[in-house]
């Protein structure tokens, strides 16, 4: 087995194999699940969470 | 949410402020070594036989500040700040913060010192460091990577923004570009020269591997950082999908890679090699389209802005750019299309419509975003905004259309047989020919500098205004306190 894993032949086309399922996977991990598209579509919200920090901080201080 | 408030006091603004500056400072000066030598390539004479300021030794001069001074300094900026905000949570270490800016400004000073006294590593383009400053590179590059990754290890927010995954990934990529490609043997302790050690086709493979790369995480993948911030912070709207925005990452990531094999066509280099880089090629037009449609569809349903912000229109067009130079850049790939261009000044004008119109446009839109917000205070002009911004783009365009008409041009004499199957052309007359497109790229970088300088002046009486509210209200204050003491 090392033998083989140590012939760069087989192991380019291996690694573009791992690559290529890897990438296919993560598109897959993206695009197929409903709820897990909800959740991920909501971090496009975290640089706007700064600015409401920022606003809650204002109003903690003006109530004292 | 109030403890991300609580923590952004103690943001590490002044290491951000300080990169921006010098940003602003290194594009200048780089822009206008670049404008210099575009002169000399017209105007020869303006060589006047110092050898320090001949073509040659100003060129790596020209590209390492605008790539590394210019570019470097504003990525630090931009990384350093949306690290910051995005992950809620201050700077992990502010005196390994502090190394990597004086350490990147002694390398960006004693390289330009290096090149004009011609102490070049030129085998290796946009690498031409000599050894010992490239391990100085490679000791602030470790020291950036740290302070990036403990800063989002120690991360209030749950989730890592995607602009943190593409700065991530730049560094991560330029450590490797950066160690493999200067893998060489010195000449001697205190000698600046050394030998690399690849040697013959396999050091072009790895130069353009470097060379290649560089230019898809150094200045894209970091600068589409940039953009997976600013542009939503600008637009007031979050980006258009965060789901496409992952994809684009690894699409990027695992393609990129691949390609740089496509800068040696037609060499030495086996077919297969160059055949696989320009299949990869012409692949990664997917990627950076989707990138660019994301960044642009970000302001769907509020197109109005462009008619109102300027700094909006300098974001838009950068990507506009972004999604030119990225098809040409596959179009150039194919070995049919790169038989004419390659060698010729299309492939300058293409390197500069990601440079200039990609790179530094969404470099001043986020700039512009940005340093106001550092100083606490608004931008001095916005009228001056916009000047800036039709200086930048008619300088590119000129730039542009002036180098596709040299460089096509060029490639075609170049090739032209007579019915004897001789060359059609002899050299000089192809040197003629390009007269005139080299005038108007001059014309048009001085344009896309003027604009620079307008930038500068802009961003330094913002700076002069906001100490001067600062200072008023610290007055008022010690007024009102003393009113009250009944002094």
């Amino acid at each position: 087995m090392f033998e083989w894993l140590s012939n760069m032949e087989n192991t380019k086309p291996l690694a573009l194999v791992i690559f290529f399922i890897s990438y296919v996977g993560i598109v897959w991990y993206v695009v197929a699940n409903r709820k897990r598209s909800q959740r991920l579509e909501s971090y496009k919200n975290i640089p706007f969470q700064e600015d409401d920090a920022l606003k809650t901080q204002d109003k903690v201080e003006k109530n004292g | 949410m109030v403890q991300g408030a609580v923590a952004n006091t103690q943001y590490n603004y002044e290491i951000v402020k300080k990169f921006a500056i010098m940003s602003l400072v290194w594009g200048v000066f780089g822009m206008s070594g670049g404008v210099y030598i575009a002169a000399e390539l017209a105007f020869p004479f303006l060589n006047f036989d110092i050898a320090q300021i001949t073509f040659g030794r100003l060129r790596p001069v020209h590209t390492s500040l605008v790539i590394f001074g210019f570019g470097g300094n504003a990525l630090f900026a931009t990384s350093y700040y949306v690290v910051q905000r995005t992950c809620q949570t201050p700077l992990a270490s502010n005196w390994m913060a502090g190394l990597t800016f004086w350490g990147w400004q002694a390398v960006l000073f004693l390289g330009v010192l290096s090149y004009m006294n011609g102490i070049v590593d030129s085998s290796k383009e946009y690498a031409e460091f000599p050894w010992y400053l490239d391990i100085l590179i490679a000791i602030v590059w470790i020291a950036y990577f740290a302070v990036f990754l403990l800063t989002l290890l120690r991360r209030s927010q749950p989730h890592i923004y995607v602009a943190n995954w593409f700065y991530l990934a730049f560094i991560l990529a330029t450590a490797i570009l950066h160690i493999f490609r200067n893998l060489s043997v010195p000449v001697g302790l205190f000698h600046p020269d050394s030998y690399s050690v690849y040697a013959g086709v396999q050091d072009a493979m790895v130069q353009w591997w470097y060379g290649h790369n560089s230019v898809g995480f150094f200045l894209t993948a970091a600068f589409l950082g940039m953009m997976y911030y600013f542009v939503p912070k600008q637009a007031g709207r979050p980006i258009y999908s965060y789901r496409l925005s992952i994809i684009h990452f690894w699409a990027l990531s695992f393609m990129y890679m691949w390609v740089g094999g496509h800068h040696l066509h037609w060499t030495a280099l086996p077919d297969w090699a160059s055949s696989l880089a320009a299949a990869f090629s012409i692949m990664l037009l997917m990627p950076s389209w989707g990138g660019m449609i994301n960044g642009i569809m970000t302001l769907s349903g509020a197109w109005d802005k462009l008619r109102t912000d300027p700094i909006m229109l300098f974001m838009i067009t950068a990507l506009s750019f972004y999604g030119m130079s990225t098809f040409e850049g596959p179009m150039m790939s194919l070995k049919s299309v790169n038989a004419l261009s390659h060698y010729t000044d299309w492939t300058i004008g293409h390197v500069h419509s990601g440079a200039l119109g990609w790179v530094a446009m969404i470099t001043f839109g986020s700039l512009y975003h940005m340093m106001p917000r550092l100083w606490e205070t608004r931008l001095y002009s916005t009228k001056l905004v916009y000047v800036h911004f039709w200086l930048a783009t008619i300088g590119i365009v000129l730039y542009i259309s002036a180098m596709w008409v040299s460089g096509i041009g060029q490639g075609l004499m170049l090739r032209a047989f007579d019915q004897y199957g001789n060359l059609a052309y002899t050299f000089i007359e192809t040197v003629s020919f390009m007269h005139l497109p080299l005038v108007v790229r001059m014309v048009g970088g001085m344009l896309f500098v003027s604009g620079l300088l307008l930038m500068c002046f802009n961003i330094y009486m913002t700076i002069r205004h906001a100490k001067h509210e600062q200072k008023a209200i610290e007055e008022a204050q010690l007024a009102a306190k003393l009113a009250r003491a009944g002094v």
